[in-house]
């Protein structure tokens, strides 16, 4: 899942300083779980911007994707015609879909943070960088180029203590974690393999998957 | 038999070498910096010039070594960190080093960016220390860089790494030495040493390495310092009996280089290649412990 986290409500305020209607929209899916876009915080922000004139609210099922954007956005066209602005409540991909679709002012509500694991509610951890190369195969499951502030790939710095890392003394220090697995399923011999520099070029931004 | 350094030939064919460690100033000015080699140089064989040490801006690592070697005559060992440059740029300190006379160099990770001054700044590590020193096989052996391109005129130098003692667990830090070696590494300096224990056990476990082992000493000195160390150094172990001393003697800094002489003694016979010795920004405590330990006779 993409985890969004509320950016705070005067900097939002400031970004909305020229608007006076504003249509706010949300996300049904990233968003609605990790709580910072579903219905509930789409009416929140509503009345946290009771001096401007809210023209409509919707939360969309996945605004990210276009077909189901566009699809969607037919039911909202008056409303949505009348707005300056639009306040989105979704990840950054939602934002871009949006502009793209309407050529809308669309202000951003939220921050895109990571591809995170739901421990609990309000409980989220990043676990994939997107780095476009998986190696959790050479790594017990456990992925260091995510998880290592430093993203090493031969093993830990000798930084950590308690095994917590070096970088924040609250987190597991990730090689550490990957050791002890990797001992535990018999893997070690895989542990001590060489790996060499990883290719940046296969995870030049802009990515995208196209039919050929 | 011929040495590419001073270093290397003492590795070699001493009993016991010694080093020391500088930082470069925060100064566009090297000047103190200067004055601090010149009371160490007849002390170390050689002094490891730090990289931007925990993730603070000071003078390059390159020119303060060109100019302490220029200038003073004493040797260095290039400390290069893989947080700050990427792949071209630190090839290209490489081949830079080598034509500024540099004979040795230490490779390291580095510490990660938010620990220091810059906290702001995007971190690089392009490579680890692993990768760097495979590429640095690789610009000498094969005389081509990582892109596989041929180097006119492949660089020759001295290789070390860092290892860490007394950190828990153990094992992934002697696998991470046995692939630093694979890569070329000739000397590891460790880790400050204050348990003899944690050293003996360490040696034990890599007696199937290849490799100079140069132990980390700093003298302690005051029971402050050395409760910082205990709670902030990873593999930092200091028994409580140490701190009783500093905190009863009346001379701190003399008991604490009493203490580390202590240590020295009991280490020396461990199969370790020798002792390098770090006194952050003071260098005449540098020349001070090592007078000290020379004086006593251990080593």
């Amino acid at each position: 899942m993409i985890m969004t986290e509320k950016k705070p409500i005067e900097e939002i305020k400031e970004s909305l300083t020229n608007s006076k209607k504003v249509f706010i929209l949300g996300c049904g899916t990233c968003a609605t779980l990790a709580q910072t876009g579903g219905e509930e915080q789409v009416k929140e922000m509503a009345k946290l911007l009771s001096d401007k004139e809210i023209v409509g609210t919707a939360v969309f099922e996945t605004p990210c994707d276009k077909r189901l954007l566009k699809r969607d956005l037919r039911a909202i066209s008056a409303p949505l015609n009348t707005a300056d602005t639009v306040l989105m409540l979704s990840c950054g991909v939602g934002v871009q879909t949006l502009v793209d679709l309407t050529g809308k002012i669309v202000i951003p509500g939220l921050n895109t943070k990571f591809i995170g694991m739901t421990e609990h509610i309000g409980e989220f951890y990043q676990r994939c960088r997107a780095c476009g190369d998986c190696i959790l195969d050479e790594t017990g499951g456990i992925c260091p180029i995510t998880r290592c502030p430093k993203g090493l790939l031969n093993g830990p710095c000798a930084g950590h203590m308690n095994e917590k890392c070096e970088v924040d003394r609250e987190k597991d220090c990730a090689w550490v974690l990957i050791y002890k697995r990797m001992k535990d399923i018999g893997q070690l011999d895989k542990f001590r393999a060489f790996r060499k520099p990883r290719n940046y070029q296969i995870s030049t931004s802009p990515q995208q998957i196209v039919p050929r | 038999m011929s040495y590419i350094s001073s270093l290397e030939k003492s590795l070699a064919t001493s009993k016991f070498t010694i080093t020391g460690e500088l930082t470069p100033p925060k100064s566009a000015s090297i000047e103190d910096l200067l004055d601090g080699a010149k009371l160490i140089k007849d002390d170390v064989v050689a002094t490891n010039v730090t990289d931007n040490p925990t993730s603070r801006v000071v003078m390059s690592t390159l020119a303060t070594c060109h100019l302490i070697e220029k200038q003073t005559g004493l040797e260095t060992i290039y400390q290069i960190t893989c947080r700050d440059r990427n792949r071209l740029a630190l090839q290209s300190d490489i081949l830079a080093a080598n034509a500024l006379g540099i004979k040795n160099i230490l490779v390291l990770t580095g510490d990660y960016i938010t620990m220091g001054d810059h906290p702001e700044a995007k971190p690089v590590f392009d490579l680890d220390s692993v990768q760097l020193l495979w590429a640095i096989k690789r610009m000498q052996e094969e005389g081509v860089d990582l892109a596989g391109k041929q180097l006119k005129t492949p660089p020759k130098l001295f290789v070390g790494a860092a290892v860490n003692p007394g950190i828990d667990p153990l094992e992934p830090e002697i696998i991470r030495l046995e692939k630093k070696v694979a890569m070329g590494a000739k000397f590891a300096q460790t880790q400050c040493l204050y348990d003899p224990a944690v050293l003996e056990k360490f040696m034990d476990q890599i007696s199937h390495l290849d490799v100079k082992i140069l132990v980390g000493i700093t003298p302690l000195l005051s029971a402050g310092m050395a409760k910082w160390m205990v709670k902030n150094c990873p593999g930092v172990i200091i028994h409580d009996e140490m701190i009783k001393r500093l905190k009863g003697a009346e001379d701190k800094v003399k008991e604490g280089i009493k203490m580390i002489v202590e240590v020295v003694s009991e280490i020396a016979s461990m199969g370790v290649a020798g002792i390098h010795v770090m006194v952050p920004e003071r260098a005449d405590l540098v020349a001070e412990t090592v007078k000290a330990i020379k004086a006593s006779g251990v080593v």
